[in-house]
């Protein structure tokens, strides 16, 4: 099976071992995955804040060489990006107008519609769930996730439109699926501020302790996570947090593709659980 | 030669503004057998209707067209104007200058040509009327009152004490309705069974009431006056006349764990059960899905035990038709569904958790847990643990005035029962503290504000304007996220309980018995009333009424106000012997009907029967149609499939349309 | 605080209006989007507040608020707004708009970061986040800024030292030439007959 793949700027590097993951299951089960050719930054929150035109423009672009790649299905598996090129397609969609101006901006069309999809509607809808527990060779037992899927994988839900925005499910079936425990909190869908991850950090370990609180006293012994934005913020973050507000937070922020690696009997290594900033130590052991 | 006189009225402003009416007068003047043409500013008024009975008399008119608003409006008035000086109604017709034509253009010359067109139009029908007489039908003196919650029980009584027979039809086991379910009632904090009860009573002991409970209507025909409806009664798997009430089917029944329905799943009933202990009649009926019996034929504890003998596994629903001068419509409410909805996984409210966090109820499981008769018997206990809440936080506008995940309307009554909840909450935990998020307080009514402010005043009720974003849990807490628009702050409170005050929706199986009574809905599926104020119980349906939610979400003073409106409009149809009708129906000529009988097949009313005509032997030369005039609705359908155009309705002839599309092109 | 307010009370909203497509005078006030916003104790004037200055001309005050530039654009108002308003989107209206009309950001750390990362694009078509940082740190006049976050990051391979660029680099600055601060919107959305 063979798919489009727009990478994203962070898996390149601060999510580098999101994408080294998602490798590594692919090859594991088999799955080709063809990078859109010369892609370019979606152009995440500051495009689209500074000039409406120049956020649709960015994530377009890239929507046009995958069409003309001949690509059809395109994995995002950035939640920004995912967004990003969803909301391109969502207000294109709704504008005739917008599609003119597109053509004129990037001196091209899309000649055939490019489906995008994020990570879990990925192994959800198109690999398949039976197929991903055929391949399960150390089940997650005993491990209790706190599945967090952020905003902008689930919001604005007119535009993603593929898991309920208040109680998402997709990623904890896929946590099931694999063997795990996934907690029930309430904290799923919160913003962890990501977007104000440099500029603004009080705000950042304001909601990232908000967040650790919830998933803890749910029981939870890690954070699965689909966003390289959340990923690093709540990663990163987490020193700062239990020194300003003097908790003692030991929770690992992992990819949902590292814990499908563990399942699929990869190792550790090889999935960048060792690149962590809080560690894994605890996770990997049982691996 | 006909001899007609033009009327032309201002309506006020309302023709006036855009149709230039004296012109219109004048031009009317010269149109050909109009022999006398005035207009004025309310031809409605006294004055007006004396212009009109003075002109017959003195220029003997033979016909009248009145210019003015919708014959829905005033052609009665004027006909009844024409009959004071001798003429036959039906010789009076209504040119529509208002909505037709003021009302919807803006150019004064266009409009004011646009009018003499329609007047022209109606000069030259009316040339062609005939003198016609109402049919006269006779009434049914029993009415159907459907539902038997307030509403219902009022409308029955109110009826029943007027001297005529009622048939009240309730589809679930017990009458009451929502109101059984309520603890007290606002504004004056009476206990809501204590006044309902003996209502209920009464209604089943009353000499005039026949009562069918566990029964829906399946079938209606006829028109008023003369329905013929029938009764579906669902079978209750008991003998009714032969069980006493005793109880001890459902206390022996081993089946426990059904989510009771009057108890909106905060206690559990039995598969054979009386839905609560007041429960009218108080005969219980056998859960089918739960039944053991039902399920794989064993048990049958209850057939065993029971000292009458009233247990009949084999009985089958059975129907009942009876014959109904009038109808009144009572079915209620139900409550909007809040939780996570199965059509659709992105909507519903699942920031606000309900279904997931049992300590977030519903306003109607609110009162069923300080409710008396309720599963805590009054007690005031929190669902997941039984603890006494410290804290609840209300939040009011839940579904309503919600476009977005709700209905747009406003539900009415919330803003009061919240209030109440706030009083017997405090009431019943005295250390308990009460918040309150709210949009705008609509508290108007009777004692009503007044109400609201002793909730905020006396019993300490904290008031915060402003929505709640999202209900989480914490450490055995709901943490409400709100805000206060007022200060601007967003709001935290750590409750032990959240009550949601939900809109009010119509009833999910309203819109298959609106159909069946021919009663018109809105697009939330309130039944449409036939005028918002001055026919508020009537709809256009005639003979059926309105009473209660199933118009639009309303608390009990105004329903049972209503119920009673719907009795004495009921009563007033049955004080007279006989209905009079508009003679509009279809005629067939017997001399060129063939007989084919397509009309027959075509009538969606059943109205045309066969009718023979034979020779002075006996023998029967021909068979042509017949329309019996009772049934005919005056729809015409008959008419139009007529092959040898031996149909004709009377009052819209094919002389007279025809004259009129004539009169078009002139 | 006082507000006048003349017949031109609803100029600035239509403006909105026009350009973002949304219909500012469906708002009633809630507080639904100040409720749950991740923001709001960070920020003076809630969602709520903001549009409610819109609806009633306040353009200065608006452009000025610091709320659209600390708004996560998380989108949890949008979704829950009983109404239907994309509030996260008037946010963003607010903030282009002040840009356009060149209005100084109140936040400057936010102006800095969304600078650099488009300066990042711009020049290399990917984010080069080494350099975006720096240009951040410089911009916003705190040089040390994270500094003890870069080099574990270094050391653990997830910052590069020098940007990767992609081959046609033409695209991206045709696209930042040509693209304008709102996309075009026909005459009839957005406005409602009053």
């Amino acid at each position: 099976m063979a798919y489009g793949y727009y990478p994203g700027c962070s898996l390149h590097s601060t999510a580098k071992e999101y994408g080294m993951s998602l490798m590594a299951v692919c090859r594991k089960l088999s799955i080709e995955l063809n990078e859109v050719e010369d892609w370019n930054c979606c152009g995440a929150t500051p495009a689209h804040t500074t000039k409406e035109e120049l956020g649709i423009a960015l994530a377009y672009s890239n929507l046009l060489n995958a069409s003309r790649q001949g690509l059809e299905e395109v994995l995002a598996p950035c939640a920004a990006c995912y967004n990003r090129l969803k909301t391109a397609k969502y207000a294109l969609n709704h504008s005739e107008l917008l599609q003119k101006r597109m053509d004129e901006i990037t001196g091209g069309k899309v000649e055939h519609e490019v489906k995008v999809f994020n990570i879990l509607e990925f192994f959800r809808d198109i690999y398949g769930q039976d197929n991903l527990k055929a391949a399960i060779l150390k089940p997650l037992a005993g491990l209790n996730v706190a599945c967090y899927y952020g905003c902008l994988l689930v919001r604005p839900s007119k535009v993603v439109n593929f898991d309920d925005p208040e109680d998402p499910q997709s990623m904890d079936e896929l946590i099931r699926l694999l063997g795990g425990t996934s907690v029930n909190w309430s904290c799923k869908t919160e913003c962890c501020g990501g977007s104000h991850a440099i500029p603004e950090t009080d705000i950042v370990l304001e909601l990232g302790k908000r967040i650790f609180s919830s998933a803890q006293s749910a029981g939870a012994k890690m954070i699965a996570v689909a966003c390289p934005l959340c990923q690093a913020n709540l990663d990163m973050r987490q020193h700062q947090i239990n020194e300003k507000y003097k908790t003692d937070f030991k929770m690992p922020v992992v990819y949902i593709t590292q814990l499908m690696g563990l399942a699929l009997g990869i190792s550790p290594v090889e999935l960048g659980l060792n690149s962590h900033f809080v560690s894994t130590g605890e996770l990997v052991k049982q691996f | 030669m006909a001899r007609i006189g033009v009327f032309v009225c201002h309506c006020g402003e309302n023709i006036g503004r855009t149709v230039d009416c004296p012109e219109v007068s004048r031009r009317a003047a010269l149109l050909r057998d109009v022999f006398y043409s005035v207009d004025y500013k309310y031809m409605c008024s006294d004055p007006g209707q004396n212009m009109i009975k003075d002109a017959i008399r003195e220029h003997g008119l033979t016909g009248v067209v009145v210019a003015s608003c919708s014959p829905l409006m005033h052609e009665k008035t004027f006909r009844r104007a024409v009959t004071e000086a001798g003429m036959n109604p039906f010789l009076c017709e209504i040119a529509n200058i208002r909505e037709h034509c003021s009302w919807v253009h803006e150019d004064r010359k266009a409009a004011t040509d646009k009018a003499l067109d329609l007047i022209r139009i109606m000069v030259e029908k009316v040339k062609h009327n005939v003198a016609l007489e109402s049919i006269r039908i006779p009434v049914t003196k029993k009415a159907l009152v459907i539902g038997g919650g307030i509403a219902g029980i009022q409308a029955a009584l109110d009826i029943a004490d007027g001297g005529k027979e009622v048939i009240l039809v309730e589809k679930s086991p017990s009458i009451g309705g929502h109101m059984a379910q309520l603890s007290e009632t606002f504004p004056t904090l009476d206990c809501s069974q204590c006044i309902l009860t003996p209502k209920m009573v009464s209604a089943n002991t009353h000499k005039n009431i026949k009562l069918y409970t566990y029964s829906e209507v399946e079938k209606v025909s006829g028109y008023i006056g003369n329905f013929q409806v029938t009764i579906r009664k669902k079978a209750r798997y008991i003998d009714e006349s032969v069980c006493t009430g005793c109880g001890i089917c459902q206390e022996k029944c081993p089946v426990k764990k059904i989510p009771s329905e009057f108890n909106e799943g905060l206690g559990m009933r039995k598969a054979i059960y009386v839905p609560f202990p007041q429960a009218v009649p108080n005969k219980p009926v056998i859960d089918r899905e739960h039944c053991t019996k039902f399920i794989n034929g064993k048990c049958g504890a209850c057939e065993k035990l029971c000292g009458p003998k009233a247990i009949r596994f084999d009985q089958t629903d059975s129907f009942i038709t009876e014959d109904i001068g009038a109808i009144v419509v009572a079915t209620g409410y139900d409550l909007y569904t809040i939780d996570k909805k199965t059509d659709n996984t992105l909507k519903g409210y699942g920031e606000y958790g309900y279904g997931k966090y049992p300590d977030v109820v519903s306003g109607l499981q609110f009162e069923r847990l300080v409710s008396a008769s309720g599963p805590t018997y009054g007690e005031l206990k929190r669902p997941s643990d039984g603890k006494t809440p410290e804290t609840i936080v209300f939040i009011q506008c839940v579904g309503s005035r919600d476009a977005a995940k709700g209905v747009s309307y406003c539900s009415k009554i919330c803003c009061m029962y919240t209030a109440k909840h706030t009083m017997l909450y405090k009431h019943k935990v005295h250390n308990g503290k009460a918040f309150v998020f709210y949009m705008d307080i609509r508290a108007g009514g009777k004692n009503y504000d007044e109400f609201v402010r002793r909730a905020i005043e006396e019993d300490g009720a904290v008031y915060l304007r402003g929505r709640v974003s999202k209900i989480s849990q914490e450490d055995g807490k709901l943490v409400v996220m709100g805000a206060d628009t007022l200060s601007g702050a967003q709001v935290e409170i750590k409750a032990d309980m959240v009550v949601l005050a939900t809109a009010i929706a119509a009833q999910p199986d309203i819109v298959p018995l609106a159909q069946k009574l021919g009663v018109g809905y809105d697009q939330y599926h309130f039944l449409s009333e036939a005028h918002p104020k001055l026919r508020p119980v009537e709809t256009n349906s005639a003979g059926i009424f309105l009473a209660g939610a199933c118009q639009a979400p309303k608390d009990i003073p105004e329903a049972v106000a209503q119920a009673s409106a719907a009795a004495s409009k009921v009563l007033g149809l049955f004080s007279s012997l006989e209905l009079e009708r508009e003679p509009y129906v279809a005629k067939v000529n017997e001399n060129t009907c063939s007989g084919c009988e397509f009309c027959l097949m075509a009538c969606p009313y059943n109205a045309i029967e066969r009718r023979e005509i034979k020779n002075r032997r006996g023998e029967v030369i021909k068979t042509v149609s017949y329309v019996n005039e009772g049934k005919c609705q005056g729809c015409g359908t008959c008419v139009s499939i007529c092959r040898s155009k031996s149909i004709d309705l009377m009052g819209f002839t094919d002389e007279q349309v025809y004259s009129q599309i004539n009169a078009m092109f002139v | 605080m006082q507000l006048k307010l003349d017949n031109n009370v609803s100029q600035f909203a239509e403006e909105i209006e026009s350009l973002s497509g949304l219909k500012v005078y469906d708002c009633y006030q809630c507080g639904k989007c100040s409720a749950g916003c991740p923001v709001g104790q960070f920020t003076e004037e809630s969602p709520t507040r903001l549009i409610r200055l819109i609806q009633l001309n306040q353009k200065e005050a608006v452009l000025n608020s610091r709320t659209p530039y600390l708004c996560a654009t998380c989108s949890t108002c949008s979704e829950r707004c009983p109404m239907n308003i994309d509030v996260a989107k008037i946010m963003e209206t607010v903030r282009i708009l002040a840009s356009r009309e060149h209005v100084k950001s109140p936040v400057k750390e936010v102006a800095a970061f969304s600078g650099a990362f488009l300066d990042s694009v711009k020049s290399n078509g990917r984010l080069f986040e080494f350099g975006m940082t720096i240009s951040f740190n410089l911009r916003n006049l705190t040089p040390l800024k994270d500094a003890m976050l870069g080099p574990v990051m270094l050391q653990k391979g997830k910052l590069a030292l020098w940007p990767r660029s992609i081959k046609n680099k033409e695209r991206i600055k045709r696209i930042f030439e040509k693209s304008s601060y709102f996309e075009p919107r026909a005459e009839s959305t957005g406005k409602k007959e009053h």
